[in-house]
């Protein structure tokens, strides 16, 4: 297979404008024959279908939730950019192009990247007319700030809960929609399998989870909005019920998944007390703005009372390694550097599993600077959230922190137009491998999933379904008949395992740390050798022991987790199998073999410049690599240093 | 750490036609650090083992924003601590040896699907009918071609912080949605951009909320005394005015509420 990126050529301002021009258009009349399933309901998903149905088209939205308001990115916290200069100081579509391109380490498409930079300006636009209540100054004018080590301030925030706002607004314009009736909703529903006739994917099968029941939905294209795949690490800060499955059906039926490897891990979530816990949570990392991080130099320090601690004995290890970005620096060299000091022994908190993992954020001196109101002004409901979690009040105590994943920049491969390399199939959002490269900056993962679901799908979606010249599928169609008769037998297979013994939760748990162990925050040949052997026989295991009490006629969440921790088992291993092909260090991929002398990541873009996709050949054969190598014509490739 | 034993009688119900009843089960081990649902985790897990069918309880982001999880812990909605999700709540808030019972939200509109688990499909009913701003994609005038006075967005934002878990339903004695409706009434009414369907919305969300079956606002205050994110009932009052003001003024048939202790002038269906 040989991957075409399909993107324009020529000035790149000028690409996505010319782009549009050159598309196919389906006149408005026509609109209603065609039938569209989008699945997910967060960002990409919501506005994908609240903007396809405006435009007529006929429009089937799922989610496994009961309200499509609940998807994942309503948990994101600080903020949206945009290249909109408000602050006069020195932003354009370019320099947030620039930004992003180098941020993700020279493994993205630099046309998708400047086209999400150029359409970030109108997001704003578009969600401050739905009402979203964005932050403002007194004038009444939209307030910014400066966000993960950006030194512009570019970021658009709703106090520490802009995902929540923007996504409510992509939800109530999709509410408009179903009242319209031009949307249908599908809530408590899972998509299990991808139905693909004539190379092209014409519909979904999913199960309704109230009832159980397994139900076929044909159309003339499908979106995946359906998020990252984080929780293959079992603990993670996604929500509980995030899952693969959608992408990984996707994958098995022929859609190519890239850079499973590029997993990013958030710096400032609060670690983890105890061997019970089911999640992670994150806090915004705008509290790096005021809050300094430090370990004690010694490791006897580690247990004593922070506040104890004299000045002379505390390392900033951040400001002492990075003096010019300090506790500012970009997300991936923030976690790397937490887990160094720790794994030397200097973490500090409770011990899980024989190790203090956690590291201080501390704000006594920007209390002491601006005082403790402005500092409750700026991260309340961060400083209440933390001291519910953790039972300790951050205003007096040093906050505990340590990183977790967070967000997957790895997904289905698309071209220029967000198509999978099967006709018809689209991904939107984080299900995506597009825009981030090998790390994403942050409060871009909101401006990507609205970028992709407002803006781009809307346009490149209805001049697929120009020339598509579909015939009709039926749901008694074989293809479609074979993929139901597929789901139900794995399910069947789910619910009675040989042996049974323990719950799903019990292997996703032992996934979870083998990944993160060895295809976590740093990686190596070695590690990832052994990973691939113990991947299968937890999966055969899994497939031997694991229990599932009930009926598959039913509300049954075991039955759901199973599936999707089998399908988790598969990705694990395909995310490692990827991660030592890519010999180089590079964002948030660090390769232990490739590092400076002073522990940086070194890249090698000789041999690595390329984009990753795996195809999917088989139950126990390998998976074929094809690769898209990444041309940079404008910005060009430097070293990331923060020194 | 702490470690402690709870006894909780749990509501289970196999679906919304089973009359349903409390199963008791021990907790031996609690850990003082884990979260109410992490400590309901625990219990699945063995369960499972056992072969036997566990809890089955609505969650999912744990960190209080998706308003997902809902149960009553000893007849409050999401538990003891104010300001909370049940998700957010700790162990560390109870004591060895104590007894607690879990029921479901509790409401004609919310039929029980499964244990703990609700349909709350009305409150997207409600939003449906007239809750957000008609604007198309890409119609958008430039964001900051239009000032909002900074107090209004604040203000705005409050109400928008309603996370749409229905504790303020499931708290009121006549089961009525007025403050996750007043929410949203709030929050786009208190904008510009909100103005021009102003009366229009909040006309169609009361007759949505009336006809799903929720029970009116007589000023109980339940509901802000439950709600994890504070919304204040003050709300509910601007969303009253609002209502008397499109039933002055609107051109649309105004239907007449029943019930609740409130008298509202009665117009024509």
């Amino acid at each position: 297979m040989q991957l075409q990126s399909n993107e324009p050529t020529g000035p790149i301002e000028k690409r996505w404008d010319q782009h549009r021009f050159d598309m196919k258009l389906v006149n408005p009349a026509s609109r209603r024959r065609f039938r569209v399933i989008v699945v997910g309901t967060g960002l990409a998903g919501a506005s994908a279908a609240a903007t396809l149905g405006e435009l007529g088209f006929r429009v089937q939205a799922f989610c496994y939730q009961d309200s499509p308001r609940r998807a994942h990115s309503i948990a994101a916290q600080g903020g949206i950019n945009a290249a909109k200069n408000y602050q006069n100081d020195g932003d354009s579509v370019w320099r947030l192009f620039y930004d992003t391109v180098k941020g993700g380490d020279f493994r993205a498409r630099e046309s998708n990247v400047y086209r999400l930079a150029q359409i970030s300006v109108q997001i704003i636009d578009q969600c401050v007319a739905q009402g979203v209540p964005f932050a403002r100054e007194y004038s009444g004018l939209l307030a910014n700030r400066s966000f993960g080590g950006a030194q512009v301030s570019r970021t658009f925030y709703a106090r520490g809960q802009t995902g929540q706002q923007l996504l409510l607004g992509a939800y109530q314009a999709l509410a408009r929609q179903i009242e319209a009736k031009t949307v249908e909703m599908h809530t408590r529903s899972e998509m299990l399998d991808l139905i693909v006739v004539g190379g092209r994917a014409r519909g979904i099968i999913t199960r309704d989870l109230k009832t159980g029941r397994i139900e076929a939905h044909t159309a003339d294209a499908v979106v995946l909005a359906t998020g990252g795949y984080g929780n293959v690490f079992f603990l993670s800060t996604n929500a509980k019920g995030c899952n693969t499955t959608a992408i990984w059906r996707a994958s098995k039926k022929g859609a190519l998944l890239a850079n499973p490897c590029f997993t990013q891990i958030h710096p400032t979530c609060i670690p983890q007390s105890g061997e019970y816990q089911g999640k992670l949570t994150l806090m915004s990392e705008s509290l790096r703005n005021d809050g300094r991080v430090w370990v004690p130099k010694r490791v006897e320090d580690c247990t004593k009372d922070p506040r104890r601690i004299p000045e002379a004995d505390r390392d900033y290890y951040l400001e002492r390694r990075y003096p010019a970005f300090g506790n500012l620096v970009p997300r991936d060299i923030a976690s790397r550097a937490a887990k160094v000091v720790c794994d030397e022994g200097r973490g500090v908190g409770p011990a899980v599993e024989g190790q203090r993992r956690g590291v201080y954020l501390d704000f006594s001196d920007a209390i002491a600077r601006f005082g403790k109101r402005t500092i409750e002004e700026r991260y309340g409901n961060l400083f209440q959230m933390y001291e519910r979690i953790a039972g300790e009040d951050p205003y007096e105590m040093p906050m505990r922190i340590y990183p977790a994943t967070h967000y997957t920049m790895g997904g289905l491969w698309v071209d220029y137009n967000l198509m999978t390399t099967i006709d018809g199939l689209f991904a939107a959002g984080e299900a995506n491998f597009s825009d981030h490269g090998a790390n994403r900056l942050g409060a871009s993962a909101l401006m990507q999933g609205l970028a992709d679901g407002y803006f781009v799908l809307p346009s490149t979606l209805s001049s697929y379904l120009a020339q598509a010249k579909n015939s009709d599928v039926s749901t008694d169609h074989p293809e479609v008949r074979s993929a139901v008769l597929a789901v139900e037998e794995r399910l069947k297979r789910l619910m009675n395992a040989p042996k049974p013994k323990a719950s799903p939760d019990v292997f996703h748990r032992r996934l979870g740390r083998i990944i993160w162990n060895e295809c976590g925050m740093s990686r190596s040949r070695q590690g990832l050798e052994k990973a691939l052997a113990e991947i299968p026989a937890l999966r055969e295991e899994f497939w031997e022991t694991v229990a599932v009490p009930g009926t598959g006629e039913e509300l049954n969440q075991t039955l759901e987790r199973a599936g999707r921790v089998a399908d988790f088992i598969e990705l694990g291993e395909l995310m490692c199998r990827d991660a030592l092909d890519r010999d180089e260090s590079c964002g948030c991929h660090f390769r232990e073999e490739h590092q400076t002398e002073d522990g940086e990541a070194k890249r090698n873009d000789a041999e690595y410049a390329y984009a990753a996709a795996w195809e999917y050949k088989g139950e126990n054969a390998t998976p074929a690599l094809q690769k898209e190598s990444l041309k940079f014509d404008f910005v060009k490739p430097t070293m990331r240093s923060y020194k | 750490m702490r470690t402690f034993k709870l006894t909780l009688h749990i509501w289970r119900q196999k679906d919304a036609r089973d009359a349903g009843h409390f199963e008791t089960h021990v907790v031996p081990d609690v850990n003082e650090h884990m979260s109410f649902l992490e400590m309901l985790d625990v219990l699945n897990e063995r369960l499972v083992a056992e072969g036997k069918d566990p809890v089955a309880f609505d969650h999912d982001c744990r960190e209080g924003i998706c308003g997902t999880c809902s149960m009553v812990v000893n007849g409050v909605p999401h538990g003891p601590q104010r300001a909370t999700t049940v998700c957010q709540l700790h162990m560390r808030h109870f004591r060895d040896g104590e007894e607690l019972w879990l029921e479901p939200w509790r409401a004609k509109a919310f039929p029980v699907i499964k244990d703990l688990i609700v349909n709350r499909g009305a409150l997207d009913r409600i939003i449906e009918a007239g809750g957000y701003v008609s604007v198309r994609t890409g119609s958008a005038p430039e964001a900051n071609e239009v000032p909002v006075p900074k107090e209004s967005a604040d203000l705005a934002m409050d109400a928008a912080a309603c996370i749409s878990c229905g504790a303020c339903v499931a708290a009121c004695p006549n089961a009525s949605a007025s403050l996750f409706m007043a929410a949203k009434v709030a929050h786009l009414g208190l904008l510009p951009q909100g103005q021009p369907e102003r009366y229009d919305r909040v006309r169609r969300m009361i007759a949505q909320h009336d006809a799903e079956g929720f029970g009116q606002c007589t000023n109980h205050g339940e509901c802000e005394a439950a709600c994890p994110k504070e919304i204040s009932m003050r709300f509910i009052a601007q969303m009253n005015r609002d209502f008397l003001h499109a039933m002055a003024l609107s051109r649309q048939p105004v239907a007449a509420r029943q019930g609740g202790a409130e008298t509202v002038e009665k117009a024509k269906a």
